[in-house]
Protein backbone atom coordinates (compact mmCIF):
# COMPACT_ATOMS: atom_id res chain seq x y z
CA UNK A 1 0.00 0.00 0.00
CA UNK A 2 2.82 2.47 0.53
CA UNK A 3 4.93 3.05 -2.49
CA UNK A 4 8.48 4.67 -1.16
CA UNK A 5 9.27 6.30 -5.09
CA UNK A 6 6.29 7.84 -5.54
CA UNK A 7 6.24 9.11 -1.86
CA UNK A 8 10.18 11.10 -2.86
CA UNK A 9 8.36 12.13 -6.15
CA UNK A 10 5.48 13.75 -4.07
CA UNK A 11 7.97 15.25 -0.74
CA UNK A 12 9.83 16.40 -3.99
CA UNK A 13 6.96 18.41 -5.50
CA UNK A 14 5.28 19.73 -2.52
CA UNK A 15 8.87 20.94 -0.75
CA UNK A 16 10.80 21.09 -3.49
CA UNK A 17 12.54 24.43 -4.47
CA UNK A 18 11.38 27.55 -2.56
CA UNK A 19 7.80 25.81 -1.84
CA UNK A 20 8.86 24.56 1.76
CA UNK A 21 9.72 28.65 2.16
CA UNK A 22 6.02 29.63 1.69
CA UNK A 23 4.76 26.62 3.62
CA UNK A 24 7.42 28.12 6.54
CA UNK A 25 6.31 31.38 6.25
CA UNK A 26 3.01 30.78 7.71
CA UNK A 27 4.36 28.53 11.28
CA UNK A 28 6.81 31.41 11.44
CA UNK A 29 4.14 34.12 11.27
CA UNK A 30 2.00 32.28 14.09
CA UNK A 31 5.38 31.83 16.35
CA UNK A 32 5.79 35.59 16.14
CA UNK A 33 2.48 36.36 16.64
CA UNK A 34 2.63 34.24 20.09
CA UNK A 35 5.98 35.96 20.83
CA UNK A 36 4.57 38.99 20.48
CA UNK A 37 1.49 38.47 22.79
CA UNK A 38 3.59 36.88 25.52
CA UNK A 39 5.42 40.29 25.03
CA UNK A 40 2.32 42.46 25.33
CA UNK A 41 -0.25 40.53 27.86
CA UNK A 42 2.21 38.21 29.66
CA UNK A 43 0.94 34.37 30.45
CA UNK A 44 -2.63 34.51 29.82
CA UNK A 45 -4.36 30.65 29.12
CA UNK A 46 -7.24 32.81 27.55
CA UNK A 47 -4.80 34.46 25.81
CA UNK A 48 -3.79 31.24 25.12
CA UNK A 49 -7.04 29.63 23.82
CA UNK A 50 -7.65 32.67 21.59
CA UNK A 51 -4.78 32.65 19.75
CA UNK A 52 -4.00 29.00 19.32
CA UNK A 53 -8.20 28.29 18.53
CA UNK A 54 -8.48 31.75 16.25
CA UNK A 55 -5.37 31.67 14.88
CA UNK A 56 -3.65 28.60 14.62
CA UNK A 57 -6.41 25.84 14.43
CA UNK A 58 -8.90 27.92 12.75
CA UNK A 59 -6.99 29.30 9.78
CA UNK A 60 -3.33 27.93 9.70
CA UNK A 61 -4.15 24.29 10.20
CA UNK A 62 -6.61 24.40 7.08
CA UNK A 63 -4.51 26.22 5.00
CA UNK A 64 -1.31 24.64 5.39
CA UNK A 65 -3.98 21.32 4.79
CA UNK A 66 -4.63 22.83 1.72
CA UNK A 67 -1.38 23.57 0.28
CA UNK A 68 -0.08 19.53 1.17
CA UNK A 69 -3.49 18.43 0.37
CA UNK A 70 -4.23 19.49 -2.95
CA UNK A 71 -0.45 19.84 -3.83
CA UNK A 72 -0.03 16.25 -3.23
CA UNK A 73 -1.26 15.34 -6.35
CA UNK A 74 -3.50 18.24 -7.85
CA UNK A 75 -0.68 20.31 -9.92
CA UNK A 76 0.90 17.00 -11.94
CA UNK A 77 -3.51 16.38 -13.10
CA UNK A 78 -3.08 19.91 -14.27
CA UNK A 79 0.16 19.64 -16.45
CA UNK A 80 -0.59 16.04 -17.72
CA UNK A 81 2.29 14.69 -15.93
CA UNK A 82 0.16 12.27 -13.90
CA UNK A 83 0.32 10.08 -17.11
CA UNK A 84 3.22 8.82 -16.40
CA UNK A 85 2.43 7.99 -12.93
CA UNK A 86 -0.69 5.78 -14.01
CA UNK A 87 1.00 4.33 -16.62
CA UNK A 88 3.41 2.41 -14.16
CA UNK A 89 1.78 -1.10 -12.77
CA UNK A 90 1.42 0.25 -9.26
CA UNK A 91 -2.42 0.12 -7.84
CA UNK A 92 -4.27 3.80 -7.98
CA UNK A 93 -5.49 3.11 -4.51
CA UNK A 94 -1.62 2.91 -3.30
CA UNK A 95 -0.65 6.35 -4.99
CA UNK A 96 -3.54 8.07 -3.18
CA UNK A 97 -2.76 6.34 -0.35
CA UNK A 98 1.04 7.36 -0.45
CA UNK A 99 0.30 10.72 -1.46
CA UNK A 100 -2.11 10.68 1.77
CA UNK A 101 0.55 9.61 4.26
CA UNK A 102 2.91 12.47 2.68
CA UNK A 103 0.10 15.05 2.49
CA UNK A 104 -0.89 14.17 6.44
CA UNK A 105 2.95 14.33 7.19
CA UNK A 106 3.48 17.90 5.75
CA UNK A 107 0.86 19.37 7.32
CA UNK A 108 1.78 17.67 10.82
CA UNK A 109 4.54 18.61 10.43
CA UNK A 110 4.25 22.60 9.35
CA UNK A 111 1.20 23.12 11.78
CA UNK A 112 0.94 20.63 14.89
CA UNK A 113 5.03 21.35 15.58
CA UNK A 114 4.64 25.31 15.49
CA UNK A 115 1.02 25.01 17.35
CA UNK A 116 3.05 22.98 20.07
CA UNK A 117 5.73 25.45 20.21
CA UNK A 118 3.17 29.02 19.85
CA UNK A 119 1.34 27.08 22.80
CA UNK A 120 4.57 26.64 25.22
CA UNK A 121 6.09 30.24 24.08
CA UNK A 122 1.88 31.93 25.14
CA UNK A 123 1.34 30.25 28.48
CA UNK A 124 3.97 27.58 29.03
CA UNK A 125 0.98 24.45 28.60
CA UNK A 126 -0.65 25.93 31.06
CA UNK A 127 -3.52 23.71 31.83
CA UNK A 128 -2.41 21.49 28.79
CA UNK A 129 -3.75 24.06 26.48
CA UNK A 130 -0.97 23.49 24.34
CA UNK A 131 -0.98 20.30 24.05
CA UNK A 132 -4.73 19.86 23.62
CA UNK A 133 -4.40 22.21 20.78
CA UNK A 134 -1.67 20.13 19.51
CA UNK A 135 -3.74 17.00 19.69
CA UNK A 136 -6.44 18.74 17.97
CA UNK A 137 -4.01 20.12 14.75
CA UNK A 138 -2.71 16.46 14.40
CA UNK A 139 -5.98 14.95 14.19
CA UNK A 140 -7.33 17.60 12.03
CA UNK A 141 -4.51 17.57 9.62
CA UNK A 142 -5.32 13.98 8.73
CA UNK A 143 -9.13 14.72 8.04
CA UNK A 144 -7.85 17.89 6.03
CA UNK A 145 -5.45 16.04 4.16
CA UNK A 146 -7.75 13.54 3.04
CA UNK A 147 -10.28 15.67 2.58
CA UNK A 148 -8.53 17.94 0.39
CA UNK A 149 -6.58 15.57 -1.54
CA UNK A 150 -9.90 14.28 -3.03
CA UNK A 151 -10.67 18.00 -4.02
CA UNK A 152 -7.13 17.63 -5.81
CA UNK A 153 -8.46 14.82 -8.18
CA UNK A 154 -11.95 16.01 -8.35
CA UNK A 155 -11.58 19.50 -9.23
CA UNK A 156 -9.29 21.82 -11.11
CA UNK A 157 -9.75 24.27 -9.29
CA UNK A 158 -9.39 22.66 -5.97
CA UNK A 159 -7.42 24.90 -4.20
CA UNK A 160 -9.99 27.89 -4.22
CA UNK A 161 -12.85 25.47 -3.19
CA UNK A 162 -10.46 23.89 -0.27
CA UNK A 163 -9.95 27.71 0.34
CA UNK A 164 -13.89 28.18 -0.21
CA UNK A 165 -14.41 25.74 2.87
CA UNK A 166 -12.02 26.40 4.71
CA UNK A 167 -13.04 30.20 5.46
CA UNK A 168 -15.99 30.89 4.57
CA UNK A 169 -17.61 27.29 5.33
CA UNK A 170 -15.97 26.91 8.57
CA UNK A 171 -15.22 30.18 9.58
CA UNK A 172 -18.20 32.40 8.45
CA UNK A 173 -21.13 30.00 8.29
CA UNK A 174 -19.80 28.29 11.38
CA UNK A 175 -19.97 31.71 13.49
CA UNK A 176 -23.63 32.17 11.85
CA UNK A 177 -25.58 28.90 11.62
CA UNK A 178 -25.17 26.66 14.66
CA UNK A 179 -25.45 23.56 12.47
CA UNK A 180 -22.84 24.33 10.17
CA UNK A 181 -20.67 23.54 13.12
CA UNK A 182 -21.58 20.20 13.37
CA UNK A 183 -20.10 19.17 10.01
CA UNK A 184 -16.60 21.25 10.08
CA UNK A 185 -13.53 19.53 11.17
CA UNK A 186 -12.33 21.78 13.24
CA UNK A 187 -14.96 21.16 15.40
CA UNK A 188 -14.14 17.51 15.41
CA UNK A 189 -10.99 18.24 16.01
CA UNK A 190 -12.13 20.56 19.31
CA UNK A 191 -13.48 17.61 20.88
CA UNK A 192 -10.70 15.57 20.98
CA UNK A 193 -9.14 18.55 22.40
CA UNK A 194 -11.62 19.04 24.70
CA UNK A 195 -10.64 15.52 26.25
CA UNK A 196 -7.39 16.22 26.26
CA UNK A 197 -7.18 19.97 27.79
CA UNK A 198 -7.77 20.50 31.67
CA UNK A 199 -11.19 22.08 32.49
CA UNK A 200 -13.62 23.78 30.13
CA UNK A 201 -10.61 26.02 28.35
CA UNK A 202 -11.31 24.43 25.32
CA UNK A 203 -15.02 23.56 23.78
CA UNK A 204 -16.64 22.58 21.20
CA UNK A 205 -20.02 22.08 19.81
CA UNK A 206 -19.68 18.55 18.87
CA UNK A 207 -19.49 15.51 21.30
CA UNK A 208 -16.61 13.31 21.23
CA UNK A 209 -17.99 9.75 19.93
CA UNK A 210 -20.13 11.60 17.16
CA UNK A 211 -16.52 13.64 16.60
CA UNK A 212 -14.18 10.33 16.05
CA UNK A 213 -16.22 8.95 14.26
CA UNK A 214 -17.25 11.09 11.79
CA UNK A 215 -13.23 12.42 11.73
CA UNK A 216 -13.13 8.51 10.66
CA UNK A 217 -15.65 8.49 8.22
CA UNK A 218 -14.55 11.25 6.34
CA UNK A 219 -10.79 9.96 6.08
CA UNK A 220 -11.82 6.71 4.56
CA UNK A 221 -14.41 7.63 2.62
CA UNK A 222 -12.22 10.55 0.84
CA UNK A 223 -9.35 8.16 0.65
CA UNK A 224 -11.32 5.28 -0.80
CA UNK A 225 -13.50 8.15 -3.31
CA UNK A 226 -10.18 9.26 -4.36
CA UNK A 227 -8.60 5.94 -5.47
CA UNK A 228 -11.93 5.40 -7.38
CA UNK A 229 -11.53 8.88 -8.88
CA UNK A 230 -7.98 8.14 -10.12
CA UNK A 231 -8.72 4.85 -11.43
CA UNK A 232 -11.46 6.77 -13.64
CA UNK A 233 -9.18 9.49 -14.48
CA UNK A 234 -9.52 11.18 -17.67
CA UNK A 235 -7.18 14.12 -18.84
CA UNK A 236 -8.64 17.16 -19.93
CA UNK A 237 -7.04 19.99 -22.19
CA UNK A 238 -6.18 23.25 -20.55
CA UNK A 239 -9.08 25.42 -20.48
CA UNK B 1 18.18 37.17 -62.95
CA UNK B 2 21.40 38.92 -63.69
CA UNK B 3 22.90 37.77 -60.01
CA UNK B 4 22.22 34.02 -60.72
CA UNK B 5 23.75 34.17 -64.42
CA UNK B 6 26.92 35.56 -63.31
CA UNK B 7 27.75 33.61 -60.48
CA UNK B 8 28.36 30.47 -62.50
CA UNK B 9 26.80 27.67 -59.96
CA UNK B 10 29.30 24.25 -59.46
CA UNK B 11 28.54 21.83 -61.99
CA UNK B 12 26.21 19.36 -60.61
CA UNK B 13 24.57 21.10 -58.16
CA UNK B 14 21.23 22.43 -59.32
CA UNK B 15 20.10 24.41 -56.63
CA UNK B 16 17.92 27.66 -57.35
CA UNK B 17 16.07 30.29 -55.11
CA UNK B 18 12.20 30.46 -56.76
CA UNK B 19 10.39 33.08 -56.04
CA UNK B 20 6.92 31.66 -55.06
CA UNK B 21 5.37 35.32 -54.56
CA UNK B 22 5.34 35.70 -50.74
CA UNK B 23 4.15 39.32 -50.22
CA UNK B 24 5.20 41.48 -47.71
CA UNK B 25 2.42 43.19 -45.54
CA UNK B 26 2.14 46.86 -46.20
CA UNK B 27 -1.00 47.69 -44.16
CA UNK B 28 -1.26 49.87 -41.58
CA UNK B 29 0.66 49.16 -38.17
CA UNK B 30 -1.68 49.57 -34.87
CA UNK B 31 1.73 50.00 -33.12
CA UNK B 32 2.28 49.60 -29.45
CA UNK B 33 -0.43 51.39 -27.71
CA UNK B 34 -3.29 49.35 -29.81
CA UNK B 35 -1.41 45.94 -28.28
CA UNK B 36 -1.10 47.20 -25.29
CA UNK B 37 -5.23 48.53 -25.04
CA UNK B 38 -5.60 44.67 -26.63
CA UNK B 39 -3.75 43.09 -24.20
CA UNK B 40 -5.91 45.27 -21.36
CA UNK B 41 -9.23 44.21 -23.24
CA UNK B 42 -8.44 40.66 -23.05
CA UNK B 43 -7.72 40.47 -19.29
CA UNK B 44 -10.13 42.63 -18.15
CA UNK B 45 -12.37 40.22 -20.11
CA UNK B 46 -10.83 37.01 -18.82
CA UNK B 47 -10.70 38.09 -15.61
CA UNK B 48 -14.49 37.59 -15.45
CA UNK B 49 -14.30 34.60 -17.59
CA UNK B 50 -15.14 36.27 -21.34
CA UNK B 51 -13.91 34.19 -24.12
CA UNK B 52 -12.91 31.68 -21.94
CA UNK B 53 -14.84 28.02 -21.19
CA UNK B 54 -18.13 28.21 -19.39
CA UNK B 55 -16.20 26.10 -16.56
CA UNK B 56 -13.95 29.29 -15.52
CA UNK B 57 -17.11 31.46 -16.25
CA UNK B 58 -18.37 30.18 -12.85
CA UNK B 59 -16.56 31.45 -10.05
CA UNK B 60 -16.01 35.22 -11.36
CA UNK B 61 -19.65 35.29 -11.63
CA UNK B 62 -20.63 33.68 -8.49
CA UNK B 63 -18.30 36.03 -6.39
CA UNK B 64 -19.35 39.04 -8.15
CA UNK B 65 -23.40 37.33 -7.84
CA UNK B 66 -22.69 37.07 -4.14
CA UNK B 67 -20.98 40.68 -3.54
CA UNK B 68 -24.10 42.17 -5.00
CA UNK B 69 -26.88 40.50 -3.97
CA UNK B 70 -26.73 41.47 0.14
CA UNK B 71 -26.32 45.34 -1.55
CA UNK B 72 -29.74 44.63 -3.25
CA UNK B 73 -30.99 42.82 -0.21
CA UNK B 74 -30.48 45.98 2.12
CA UNK B 75 -32.14 48.32 -0.84
CA UNK B 76 -35.16 46.27 -0.98
CA UNK B 77 -35.35 46.56 3.13
CA UNK B 78 -34.63 50.27 3.23
CA UNK B 79 -37.23 51.05 0.61
CA UNK B 80 -40.25 48.28 2.04
CA UNK B 81 -39.17 49.96 5.59
CA UNK B 82 -39.07 53.56 4.44
CA UNK B 83 -35.94 53.44 6.49
CA UNK B 84 -34.26 57.24 7.17
CA UNK B 85 -31.03 55.58 6.05
CA UNK B 86 -28.84 52.44 4.17
CA UNK B 87 -28.17 49.93 7.05
CA UNK B 88 -24.56 50.56 6.11
CA UNK B 89 -22.31 52.76 5.40
CA UNK B 90 -21.06 53.09 1.87
CA UNK B 91 -17.25 52.41 2.98
CA UNK B 92 -17.94 49.74 5.49
CA UNK B 93 -19.80 47.48 2.46
CA UNK B 94 -16.07 46.34 1.02
CA UNK B 95 -14.88 45.62 4.33
CA UNK B 96 -17.82 43.01 5.32
CA UNK B 97 -17.13 41.91 1.84
CA UNK B 98 -13.85 41.69 2.21
CA UNK B 99 -13.28 37.52 1.81
CA UNK B 100 -15.25 37.46 -1.11
CA UNK B 101 -12.80 40.36 -2.36
CA UNK B 102 -10.03 38.29 -1.56
CA UNK B 103 -11.11 35.25 -2.89
CA UNK B 104 -11.63 37.22 -6.18
CA UNK B 105 -8.28 38.55 -6.32
CA UNK B 106 -6.79 35.11 -5.32
CA UNK B 107 -8.24 33.12 -8.03
CA UNK B 108 -7.96 35.79 -10.81
CA UNK B 109 -4.53 37.12 -10.35
CA UNK B 110 -3.01 33.69 -10.61
CA UNK B 111 -5.39 33.00 -13.75
CA UNK B 112 -3.72 36.33 -15.44
CA UNK B 113 -0.34 35.75 -15.24
CA UNK B 114 0.98 32.33 -14.14
CA UNK B 115 -0.47 30.66 -17.29
CA UNK B 116 1.79 33.07 -19.10
CA UNK B 117 4.38 32.40 -17.26
CA UNK B 118 4.08 28.56 -17.04
CA UNK B 119 3.31 27.82 -20.82
CA UNK B 120 6.47 30.00 -21.74
CA UNK B 121 3.71 32.54 -23.44
CA UNK B 122 5.64 35.69 -22.27
CA UNK B 123 8.63 35.98 -24.69
CA UNK B 124 5.96 35.95 -27.36
CA UNK B 125 3.97 38.93 -26.05
CA UNK B 126 7.82 40.53 -25.96
CA UNK B 127 8.20 39.66 -29.68
CA UNK B 128 5.20 42.13 -30.67
CA UNK B 129 6.00 45.70 -30.05
CA UNK B 130 5.12 45.96 -26.92
CA UNK B 131 7.56 46.65 -23.42
CA UNK B 132 7.97 44.87 -20.24
CA UNK B 133 6.51 48.00 -18.45
CA UNK B 134 3.43 47.66 -21.16
CA UNK B 135 2.80 44.32 -20.14
CA UNK B 136 2.82 45.24 -16.50
CA UNK B 137 0.92 48.26 -17.07
CA UNK B 138 -2.01 46.32 -19.15
CA UNK B 139 -2.23 43.67 -16.65
CA UNK B 140 -2.17 45.61 -13.39
CA UNK B 141 -4.92 48.06 -14.85
CA UNK B 142 -7.02 45.17 -16.24
CA UNK B 143 -7.13 43.46 -12.82
CA UNK B 144 -7.38 47.07 -11.02
CA UNK B 145 -10.26 47.58 -13.11
CA UNK B 146 -11.68 43.80 -12.83
CA UNK B 147 -11.89 44.38 -8.61
CA UNK B 148 -13.37 48.01 -9.27
CA UNK B 149 -15.92 46.23 -11.03
CA UNK B 150 -16.66 43.73 -8.40
CA UNK B 151 -16.45 46.24 -5.38
CA UNK B 152 -18.32 49.55 -6.89
CA UNK B 153 -21.37 47.62 -8.58
CA UNK B 154 -22.55 46.58 -4.93
CA UNK B 155 -22.30 50.65 -3.95
CA UNK B 156 -23.93 51.42 -6.96
CA UNK B 157 -26.86 49.18 -6.58
CA UNK B 158 -26.82 50.91 -3.16
CA UNK B 159 -26.99 54.55 -4.32
CA UNK B 160 -30.00 54.33 -7.20
CA UNK B 161 -31.74 52.55 -4.12
CA UNK B 162 -31.21 54.84 -2.06
CA UNK B 163 -32.40 57.53 -4.61
CA UNK B 164 -35.31 55.37 -5.47
CA UNK B 165 -36.44 55.01 -1.63
CA UNK B 166 -35.78 58.87 -1.50
CA UNK B 167 -33.39 59.06 0.65
CA UNK B 168 -31.84 62.85 1.41
CA UNK B 169 -29.63 63.19 -2.36
CA UNK B 170 -26.73 65.54 -0.63
CA UNK B 171 -26.09 62.90 2.07
CA UNK B 172 -26.58 59.83 0.03
CA UNK B 173 -24.17 61.63 -3.00
CA UNK B 174 -21.15 62.37 -0.26
CA UNK B 175 -21.14 58.79 1.11
CA UNK B 176 -21.51 57.11 -2.40
CA UNK B 177 -18.21 59.49 -3.62
CA UNK B 178 -16.52 58.12 -0.30
CA UNK B 179 -16.87 55.05 -0.89
CA UNK B 180 -16.15 55.09 -4.68
CA UNK B 181 -12.59 56.55 -4.17
CA UNK B 182 -11.97 54.13 -0.95
CA UNK B 183 -12.84 51.27 -3.29
CA UNK B 184 -10.46 52.47 -6.08
CA UNK B 185 -7.86 52.35 -3.29
CA UNK B 186 -8.74 49.08 -2.13
CA UNK B 187 -8.73 47.99 -5.90
CA UNK B 188 -5.51 48.80 -7.01
CA UNK B 189 -3.80 47.96 -3.19
CA UNK B 190 -5.17 44.29 -4.07
CA UNK B 191 -4.15 43.41 -7.43
CA UNK B 192 -1.05 44.94 -6.77
CA UNK B 193 -0.39 42.52 -4.18
CA UNK B 194 -2.04 40.19 -5.85
CA UNK B 195 -0.47 39.88 -9.16
CA UNK B 196 3.27 40.19 -7.02
CA UNK B 197 2.58 37.02 -5.44
CA UNK B 198 0.96 35.45 -8.28
CA UNK B 199 3.90 36.32 -10.85
CA UNK B 200 6.14 34.87 -8.54
CA UNK B 201 5.14 31.40 -9.24
CA UNK B 202 4.17 29.35 -12.52
CA UNK B 203 1.80 27.06 -10.32
CA UNK B 204 -1.92 28.40 -10.23
CA UNK B 205 -2.43 26.71 -6.65
CA UNK B 206 0.60 27.50 -4.83
CA UNK B 207 -0.32 31.82 -6.65
CA UNK B 208 -3.99 31.13 -4.90
CA UNK B 209 -2.99 29.86 -1.40
CA UNK B 210 -0.30 32.47 -0.97
CA UNK B 211 -2.01 35.15 -2.20
CA UNK B 212 -5.30 34.18 0.25
CA UNK B 213 -3.13 33.50 3.30
CA UNK B 214 -0.86 37.14 2.44
CA UNK B 215 -4.44 38.78 2.64
CA UNK B 216 -6.59 37.23 5.07
CA UNK B 217 -3.98 35.53 7.67
CA UNK B 218 -2.29 39.12 7.66
CA UNK B 219 -5.74 40.24 8.66
CA UNK B 220 -6.33 37.82 11.09
CA UNK B 221 -2.97 38.58 12.75
CA UNK B 222 -3.53 42.63 13.08
CA UNK B 223 -6.96 41.76 14.31
CA UNK B 224 -5.71 39.90 17.06
CA UNK B 225 -2.91 41.97 17.93
CA UNK B 226 -5.28 45.11 18.16
CA UNK B 227 -7.87 42.81 20.18
CA UNK B 228 -5.40 42.29 22.69
CA UNK B 229 -3.88 45.85 22.38
CA UNK B 230 -7.69 46.93 23.08
CA UNK B 231 -7.85 44.59 26.11
CA UNK B 232 -4.74 46.20 27.85
CA UNK B 233 -6.12 49.52 27.24
CA UNK B 234 -3.11 50.72 25.05
CA UNK B 235 -5.14 52.52 22.45
CA UNK B 236 -2.42 54.22 21.27
CA UNK B 237 -1.15 50.86 19.47
CA UNK B 238 -3.99 49.79 17.90
CA UNK B 239 -3.55 52.53 14.88
CA UNK B 240 0.16 50.83 14.51
CA UNK B 241 -0.64 47.88 14.58
CA UNK B 242 -3.26 48.23 11.65
CA UNK B 243 -0.31 49.26 9.25
CA UNK B 244 0.64 45.90 8.60
CA UNK B 245 -2.32 44.61 6.69
CA UNK B 246 -4.02 45.26 3.14
CA UNK B 247 -7.52 45.58 4.70
CA UNK B 248 -6.73 47.58 7.78
CA UNK B 249 -4.78 50.05 5.75
CA UNK B 250 -7.39 50.21 4.07
CA UNK B 251 -9.62 50.47 6.67
CA UNK B 252 -7.59 53.36 8.08
CA UNK B 253 -7.17 55.65 5.22
CA UNK B 254 -11.34 56.15 4.80
CA UNK B 255 -11.42 56.32 8.88
CA UNK B 256 -9.08 59.42 8.25
CA UNK B 257 -10.17 61.20 5.40
CA UNK B 258 -13.45 59.74 4.12
CA UNK B 259 -15.77 59.63 7.01
CA UNK B 260 -15.63 55.89 8.04
CA UNK B 261 -16.32 54.76 11.43
CA UNK B 262 -13.51 52.37 12.31
CA UNK B 263 -14.18 48.72 12.07
CA UNK B 264 -11.03 47.76 14.35
CA UNK B 265 -11.38 46.42 17.84
CA UNK B 266 -12.70 49.00 19.97
CA UNK B 267 -13.24 51.28 17.45
CA UNK B 268 -10.27 53.29 17.60
CA UNK B 269 -9.07 54.77 14.16
CA UNK B 270 -6.23 56.63 13.06
CA UNK B 271 -6.29 60.46 13.85
CA UNK B 272 -5.52 62.78 10.84
CA UNK B 273 -1.38 62.98 11.50
CA UNK B 274 -1.44 58.62 11.55
CA UNK B 275 -3.68 58.71 8.46
CA UNK B 276 -1.29 60.38 6.27
CA UNK B 277 0.94 57.99 7.60
CA UNK B 278 -1.55 55.00 6.20
CA UNK B 279 -2.25 57.05 3.01
CA UNK B 280 1.74 56.84 1.99
CA UNK B 281 1.91 53.25 3.10
CA UNK B 282 -0.91 52.76 0.80
CA UNK B 283 0.74 54.70 -1.98
CA UNK B 284 3.91 53.50 -1.46
CA UNK B 285 2.89 49.62 -1.54
CA UNK B 286 1.17 50.37 -4.42
CA UNK B 287 4.31 51.92 -6.42
CA UNK B 288 6.51 49.17 -5.20
CA UNK B 289 4.53 46.02 -6.46
CA UNK B 290 4.68 47.81 -9.51
CA UNK B 291 8.03 48.61 -9.77
CA UNK B 292 9.06 45.01 -8.30
CA UNK B 293 6.41 43.90 -11.20
CA UNK B 294 8.24 45.40 -14.14
CA UNK B 295 11.60 43.92 -11.84
CA UNK B 296 10.00 40.48 -12.37
CA UNK B 297 9.07 40.83 -16.13
CA UNK B 298 13.33 42.06 -16.59
CA UNK B 299 14.39 39.26 -16.75
CA UNK B 300 11.20 36.70 -17.47
CA UNK B 301 11.98 33.89 -20.14
CA UNK B 302 14.70 35.52 -21.68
Amino acid sequence: MYDPTVARLTYRALLGRRRALILGALPLLLLVIAAVVRALAGADDQTAVNVLGGFALATMVPIIGVIAGTGAIGPEIDDGSVVYLLSKPLKRPTIIFTKLIVAIAVTMVFSAVPTLLAGLILNGNGQQVAVAYTVAALVASIAYAALFLLLGTVSRHAVVFGLVYALVWEALFGSLVPGARTLSVQQWSLAVAHKVADGDMVTSDVALPTATVLLVMVTVLATWYAGQKLRSLTLAGEE
Amino acid sequence: MAVEHSAAPPSGDQTRIHNIGYRSYDGPRLGRAYARRSLYSQSLRGAYGLGRSVKSKVLPMLLFVVMCVPAAIMVAVAVATKAKDLPIAYTDYALIMQAVISLYVASQAPQSVSRDLRFKTVPLYFSRPIETADYVRAKYAALASALFILTAAPLLVLYVGALLAKLDFADQTKGFAQGFVSVALLSLLFAGIGLVIAAVTPRRGFGIAAVIAVLTISYGAVSTLQAIADARNNTGAIPWIGLFSPVTLIDGVQTAFLGATSSTPGGVGPTNGEGIVYVLAVLGLIATSYGLLVRRYKKVGL
